[in-house]
């Protein structure tokens, strides 16, 4: 199997406050891949500078392609899509300016339309509520329609920074079951950044843990789920 | 019920200028989330820049068209030099930046153009509107121009790549820059859009006030108040308010005993004031809800 992302080295701070020290870690093609690790661990650090949002140093490759020096805009263009914490919802637009937006680095208009669709395919919700300004959508509504804008980028790569965060246990479980979905269909490969270990090594097939700025452990997402002295030391679960 | 109807014209005439520059107020405001206290400046400066091309001799069309053209590459450097460097700096060091931009571009005009006042000629004749006696062909002109800008930044927002991409730069950089949006260029765009609309402002107001640095002194106030009372986030709003306050001020001081000149301006503030009291998102602008 190839990998579609390699990163080398990875080191990242904000202001004279490193978070990242020398984070190496690969994401096949296709493949679900889950970050975990405890609060302030690094995990949206690692996120960020994949798209260039935070100073950092260290070799990232994308599909043969190095990002060293990419602008964030650029390293979109290459087919990297970030569904960042909090949802990133531009609130004063509608459900559908959202989605137009997810696409914006696109030409072609047909296949923007069929793709809109498809996404209203996956959460009809957000169907139902198109012309409605997205800051009034549901926590939950927001999330999905987060999701729904990095796929409108037809992206190679998604990113997905805590897609659990502030969202009730059963809607939660909807939207992960959604996301395997999607990784299948859409052939998107996805790297998915949780403190909610049980259920990001639901949908993985590997995982890294993540211990302030570093990678302790590695393994197949299967493995580190059924190995209960990997979750009790490190995923306090 | 004439002597009414006249006031309303006229109100209307001189509510022509106070739109027009409200909207400009409103196109940058919309590109970068601060009111430009130099925006009646800059529109000045354009006046200027066509006053002195018409003098060396180019047809009128030719000097407005090529000084929009100036004026918006203008804006986009004035960004690129001056308040980039500034972007993540608190509002305060922007607030500063603009009231030395004003002073930059006053004081500079009046060194290469002098404070004497000068004619500006209307493209529209200096008749009367179908032989109307208050509403003369420029105002008339400056109304239909009105309308015409706002139309065509209605569809610009409303209904182009660029249009929204700019719509997402405001609404949440740090998103609009994840969906491959170039934010910082989406910023200089604002500035150089507004400072094409804020010539042709310029430009129709000239003819109406005469030319000089200061003219634009009172007009920005009521400018901004035309732009808030509209409603910031609302481009229609924005010209309705202005015609609004032209309209208020002058049924103002006819109607209302002993308000004269002087009052007429202090009575309409006053009840904008009372309006945005009960509706502070201004007229027709939306009031945005936010569920976290």
């Amino acid at each position: 199997m190839t990998a579609l992302l390699e990163v080398n080295d990875l080191r990242a701070q904000y202001g004279a406050v490193r978070v990242l020290h020398g984070m190496s870690f690969a994401l096949n093609e296709g493949d679900v891949t889950a970050l975990l690790g405890s609060n302030g661990a690094g995990k949206t650090t690692t996120l960020r500078a994949i798209c260039n949002s935070v100073s950092h140093t260290g070799d990232m490759v994308f599909d043969g392609i190095a990002l060293r020096g990419k602008s964030t805009e650029a390293i979109v263009k290459l087919g990297i899509a970030h569904v960042p914490q909090g949802r990133g919802t531009f609130t004063k637009l509608t459900v559908e300016e959202n989605l137009q937006l997810g696409a914006m680095v696109r030409r072609n208009r047909p296949d923007i339309v069929s793709d809109m669709d498809r996404m209203y395919g996956y959460f009809p919700k957000l169907k139902e509520r198109r012309t409605q300004q997205a800051g009034t959508l549901s926590g939950g509504e927001q999330q999905m329609l987060a999701v729904a804008r990095a796929l409108m980028l037809r992206p190679r790569l998604m990113l997905l920074d805590e897609p659990s965060f502030g969202l009730a246990p059963l809607i939660v479980q909807s939207l992960f079951d959604i996301l395997r979905k999607i990784n299948v269909e859409e052939r998107v490969t996805v790297l998915v950044v949780e403190q909610n270990a049980n259920l990001a090594l639901q949908i993985s097939s590997r995982a890294y843990v993540v211990e302030t700025g570093c990678i302790v452990l590695s393994g197949n997402a299967s493995e580190i789920a059924s190995n209960e002295a990997i979750r009790k030391s490190y995923l306090g679960c | 019920m004439e002597l009414f109807s006249n006031q309303v014209l006229a109100g209307l005439a001189t509510g022509a200028i106070y739109a027009c520059m409200s909207l400009s107020i409103v196109m940058i405001y919309q590109a970068i989330d601060h009111l430009n206290f130099a925006q009646g400046e800059m529109a000045m400066a354009s006046a200027f820049i066509a006053w002195q091309l018409i003098q060396w001799g180019l047809p009128y069309w030719v000097a407005f068209g090529l000084t929009i053209g100036l004026s918006f590459g203008a804006g986009f450097a004035i960004e690129r030099s001056l308040f980039r460097p500034l972007a993540d700096a608190p509002v305060l060091t922007h607030v500063a930046g603009f009231i030395a931009l004003f002073a930059i571009v006053n004081s500079g005009a009046g060194m290469i153009w002098g404070f004497t006042i000068k004619e500006f000629p209307s493209p529209f004749g200096n008749g009367q509107f179908l032989g109307s006696e208050l509403l003369s062909a420029h105002q008339a002109g400056m109304i239909g121009a009105t309308a015409l800008l706002l139309l065509s930044l209605y569809v610009f927002f409303e209904f182009t790549r660029v249009g929204l991409a700019m719509r997402a730069a405001v609404s949440n950089p740090e998103s609009a820059r994840l969906v491959g949006v170039n934010v910082s260029w989406m910023i200089g765009l604002g500035w150089a859009l507004a400072a094409g609309i804020g010539a042709v402002a310029g430009m129709f107001i000239a003819p109406l006030v005469f030319l000089e640095p200061n003219m634009m002194g009172g007009i920005l106030v009521y400018g901004f108040a035309g732009a808030v009372l509209g409603g910031l986030s609302s481009p229609l709003g924005a010209v309705l308010g202005g015609f609004m306050i032209g309209v208020f001020e002058n049924l103002i001081g006819t109607y209302v005993p002993g308000a004269g000149n002087q009052l007429k301006l202090p009575i309409a503030l006053f009840l904008i004031i009372a309006i945005l009291r009960l509706r502070p998102q201004g007229l027709l602008g939306r009031a945005f809800v936010e569920r976290v």
